[in-house]
């Protein structure tokens, strides 16, 4: 009787859990890396893997390749994995504190409060220095976040899923058209195209220093943090009959989604999506538990930025398409098929 | 002196104030259930027990000490919470479900040791549901939910169980299972159990003692006898309602009953 019960145990799903996450982690790693070696190759001028390495391990300032590799190219793929790790993972600590599928940084008026804010700084100073943006688009993230969770809070009986996407959207078109709006007053279209679009051409290596370790804590914490949500996600009562402080809890994690989503706005601009599909995918392979959810969606969101850079700078090559466009075309019908199934169960 | 009971206890939504002045004394190692027409607060009473709600003022004590001033995880290795009908999110499987149930015990990451898998097989077992147990929880039907649940609060390894509407969206049949079960764990295991449910003739069957609200306040509380008879129904429920006594259990049974106000009857 005991030896069926183990095997039994043995081939069940929860058991296979941590194989599959350890191998989602490890396949993405080098599906990371093999996408960023590919990303740096293609491009305006083609460039074979061989020399991309060499460039990189044995970098020569006199080659005109490594120039390109080095200074233009790497920093802009290196950050493009960052901030689809950040974005990837915001969007699961937010579906996980709000029990809501449809949550996502870009959908729920984090995004256009940053790139708002941004946009503020850009009329009222010319060149500021890349750490303000980062904080004043931390900033604006929260204003962002506070807008849609008070006016899907309003009515009594609280906020559902529907509700609050709803919220993030109408706020979103508030925030982004103010945000355009500043842009054509303080004649900024110039500065602030590049973030409406979103993109990561023109990252360079001290926005990488800066963002590297905030992100890098952020997820971090999330992590460390992780099987207090996969309660969190249980309910709110749950959670507090099982002795969690959730309010303590839940305001870490917001502000750790935050730090995530203002820091990566930042930098690449409002795209949304990422943080939606990611988690989703991961979940449906990994299970609800947060402590493979995060990251697995880290190294995911990750590769699938660095293949969407890719395939912006090829799509219309030698021109780019907007990154945020790229990802869009993904999105939208991902969103579309999870609002149908219903989006009631909970992450 | 009781381990689990309120002083003068005011609970408020906004300024909507739903419990008045409560003094409810939970006994030790017997079943009680709070009964009462909707909206009276028992529901509301049960989750400020459980500290999910927070009173306005006056204090729940437990063991002697405000439930306020306690850490939270140490309350929740004496007592558990089932709240009603909750959400199980999805691909989950039972025994992963209720392996959260030793959350309380745990530090940090939470990596389950030995001890924890015991238990965790244990109230499996004894909520019988232990077949299921690679089961996905959203793949079972209301009343294998609902042993789930129950096994993940029994995984808490408290003394004191508080559940919210047990029964409620389950047939006959589970129902009496999920009370037989909580009976089981208050005879064998001694467990306190302090339930909110409607069905009358289950509150008279498997309690011992019954506390019947209306608009935050208590009417009566007592044995079965004591408290389902015509003149508290009356006074609660406002309904007339025909007591006799069950054959089978010798306890009191609402046969039948009426709307007394006919204003209030016509209206529906």
């Amino acid at each position: 009787m005991m030896m069926m019960r183990n095997s039994q145990l043995k081939e069940s799903k929860a058991d296979s859990r941590p194989a599959i996450g350890t191998s989602i982690l490890a396949l993405g790693f080098i599906l990371l890396m093999g996408s960023i070696v590919l990303a740096i190759s293609v491009g305006a001028a083609n460039i074979d893997f061989l020399t991309v390495w060499r460039s990189i391990f044995n970098y020569d300032s006199t080659r005109e390749a490594d120039q390109i590799i080095v200074s233009l190219r790497l920093p802009r793929e290196l950050g493009a994995a960052v901030v689809g790790a950040a974005f990837a993972v915001s969007g699961a600590i937010m579906q996980g504190i709000t029990r809501n599928p449809l949550a996502d940084p870009g959908l729920l008026g984090l995004n256009a409060g940053a790139s708002l804010a941004l946009a503020c700084v850009f009329a009222f100073h010319s060149s500021p220095s890349y750490l303000s943006l980062m904080f004043v688009s931390f900033i604006g993230a929260g204003i962002g976040a506070v807008m849609v969770f008070g006016l899907g809070s309003l009515r009594r009986g609280g906020m559902s899923p529907i509700r609050i996407t709803l919220a993030g959207a109408a706020v979103s078109a508030l925030l982004s058209a103010l945000g355009e709006g500043m842009a054509i007053y303080y004649k900024l279209s110039q500065d602030l195209a590049f973030w409406i679009a979103g993109g990561v051409s023109g990252t360079n290596w001290l926005q990488l220093k800066l963002i590297s370790p905030v992100i890098g804590v952020g997820i971090l914490i999330a992590i460390m943090l992780s099987k207090e949500l996969t309660i969190l996600s249980f309910g709110e009562e749950l959670a507090k009959g099982l002795g969690q402080r959730t309010l303590l809890t839940k305001g870490i994690l917001m502000t750790v989604v935050l730090i995530l989503a203002g820091t990566a706005v930042s930098l690449v601009g409002s795209i949304a999506f990422v943080g939606l599909m990611v988690p989703h995918v991961v979940r449906f392979l990994v299970g609800t538990d947060y402590r493979w959810i995060i990251p697995c969606s880290a190294i995911c969101g990750s590769v699938l930025m660095v293949l969407a850079d890719t395939a912006a700078r090829m799509v219309n090559a030698p021109y780019e398409t907007p990154m945020g466009a790229i990802v869009s075309m993904v999105g939208v019908p991902f969103f579309l098929y999870l609002a149908r199934k219903g989006g009631r169960k909970v992450a | 002196m009781s381990r689990l009971f309120t002083e003068d206890l005011r609970i408020a939504y906004g300024d909507d104030e739903i419990v008045k002045n409560l003094n409810l004394t939970i006994p030790d190692e017997k079943i009680t259930t709070i009964i009462g027409p909707n909206g009276c607060g028992k529901s509301t009473v049960l989750k400020t027990l459980a500290r999910i709600l927070t009173a306005k003022s006056g204090t729940v004590f437990l063991d002697g000490k405000e439930i306020t001033k306690e850490s939270t995880k140490k309350i929740a290795q004496k007592m558990a919470i089932l709240p009603q009908s909750p959400d199980a999110p999805e691909g989950l499987t039972v025994a992963e479900l209720v392996s959260y149930g030793r959350f309380p015990y745990q530090k940090g990451f939470g990596r389950l040791k030995d001890q924890d898998l015991e238990v965790i097989d244990w109230a499996l077992q004894v909520t019988g549901i232990s077949s299921l147990r690679d089961k996905e929880v959203d793949t079972l039907s209301g009343g294998q939910r609902q042993k789930v649940w129950i096994a993940m609060a029994l995984a808490q390894e408290t003394d004191i169980i508080l559940l919210d509407e047990p029964t409620t969206y389950l047939d006959l049949p589970h129902q009496l299972e999920i009370l037989e079960l909580l009976k089981y764990l208050n005879e064998k295991e001694k467990r306190t159990i302090v339930m909110v449910i409607h069905d009358l003739n289950h509150a008279a069957r498997f309690a011992d003692h019954i506390v019947a609200m209306k608009e935050g306040q208590i009417i009566k509380e007592g044995a079965a006898e004591e408290v389902i008879t015509r003149q508290v129904l009356r006074s609660v429920f406002h309904i007339d309602a025909e007591i006799g006594v069950d054959p089978r259990t010798n306890k009191p049974i609402c046969l039948t009953y009426d709307l007394i106000d006919r204003a209030h009857a016509m209206a529906i």
